[in-house]
């Protein structure tokens, strides 16, 4: 849908297939959850019906794969607050910067299109 | 009859609440943007609406994916902040105005547009930033009532900005009709480079968004026109939230001059812009 290959359009397809991780995600905005969470990750998510690929990327916080599994950045983003991480964290991890550096390239304007 | 007093373009960003909240806005990082914010919020506190319809998307707080209204409207007399995943915003519930909202989706059904109703609805930093924003110290109560309007900007395929366009357009056609006199700000928000996933995370694209920033107030046919390739490509993915600039645009008429504006990078990972423009009277 554009020529950009580096874009997650979280489309009908991208919501099928990552189902299972945004509920999951999703489910953090309740505190009592987040503390279920924490207790036993991977048994919460197979109570979500998390595929293997998608529990394995929740387990070692692979933030580009869970995107690859469908996740939508507005959920994931509630497993990183979890972990205290930033959106400027996810930032450098897209962009194989450290959270530092990508808060350097953003305060001297941004990085730029090409 | 109600009329249409005021316009408000804000981006939404939660790190700007996040920094009122913490009281950051001093800070060297914060400062610059909420010196900007100064002149249209003394003007907006000496011109208090009765009501602000107030038009943002959720954030995967309160609109599950397996749900997704393209354009939906509260019709609560009362809106609790979401818990977003690190607890509630220390900021007040927001008072609904249940009859106008009751009345907006009647004649915007009337008006061909399919409305869906939220009789709860916990708002999160989409609507309390811009409240915030509006006010930076509510106190115990924010100084208006709220009809939040939702649009679906998360998941493709988004409405295009020229039917936000045209709903914005009927939603001011809607406001006038409504039999009480009641003065209503209408809030449009979200927007600016976004671009929070991928390898072009943190892409700002200041050309684009300072074009977009002049061309609301007088050529907002020019951007009601552009794509949703057109917006994702130019502003970033989440860059499409622009589009609800331009419901609160086609709310207004024609007869509009600008207060103030302000364009400042970077708020977290984006660029972040505020524009207020008043109605003329006739």
């Amino acid at each position: 849908m554009t020529t950009a290959q580096d874009n997650y359009v979280l489309d009908l397809a991208n919501n099928r297939r990552g189902r299972a991780l945004n509920r999951m995600c999703g489910s953090l905005r309740h505190a009592v959850n987040r503390e279920e969470f924490s207790a036993d990750e991977a048994v919460y998510c197979d109570a979500y019906g998390l595929s293997p690929e998608q529990k394995r990327a929740v387990l070692e916080r692979d933030w580009t794969a869970m995107l690859d599994l469908g996740a939508s950045i507005f959920y994931t983003y509630k497993l990183a607050m979890l972990d205290k991480l930033s959106m400027q964290y996810l930032g450098g991890v897209f962009t194989g910067m450290s959270v530092e550096e990508f808060a350097a390239a953003m305060r001297s304007g941004g990085r730029k299109l090409g | 009859m109600a009329e249409v007093v005021w316009g408000l373009a804000t981006s939404h960003v939660p790190s700007i609440g996040a920094a009122m909240d913490n009281h950051k806005t001093a800070d060297p990082y914060w400062k610059p943007l909420f010196d900007g914010y100064a002149p249209a919020r003394e003007w907006m506190a000496a011109h208090r609406p009765d009501v602000a319809v107030i038009i943002y998307n959720d954030h995967a707080n309160a609109v599950d994916l397996d749900l997704v209204p393209t354009f939906a409207i509260g019709t609560a007399a009362r809106y609790e902040v979401a818990d977003e995943g690190w607890g509630r915003r220390p900021v007040p519930p927001v008072v609904g105005a249940p009859e106008l909202s009751e009345h907006l989706v009647r004649e915007l059904m009337d008006e061909e547009f399919d409305i869906a109703t939220f009789h709860e609805l916990d708002v999160d930093h989409g609507l309390t930033v811009p409240l915030s924003v509006y006010c930076p110290e509510p106190g115990d109560a924010w100084p208006c009532a709220v009809v939040p309007v939702l649009v679906n900007v998360i998941q493709y395929p988004q409405p295009t900005a020229a039917r936000c366009y045209a709903l914005g357009k009927a939603m001011g056609r809607a406001i006038r009709s409504f039999p009480q006199d009641v003065r209503v700000a209408v809030f449009g928000t979200g927007g600016m480079s976004h671009q929070l996933a991928g390898a072009r995370a943190g892409l700002i694209n200041s050309e684009f968004d300072r074009m977009f920033l002049r061309a609301i107030e007088a050529e907002p046919a020019k951007l009601a026109a552009l794509s949703r390739e057109d917006y994702i490509r130019e502003a970033g993915t989440e860059g499409i939230e622009l589009i609800m600039w331009l419901v609160m645009r086609g709310a207004l008429s024609e007869h509009i001059t600008r207060v103030h504006d302000t364009y400042h990078v970077p708020a977290s990972n984006t660029a972040a812009a505020l524009a207020l423009f008043e109605e003329v009277r006739a």
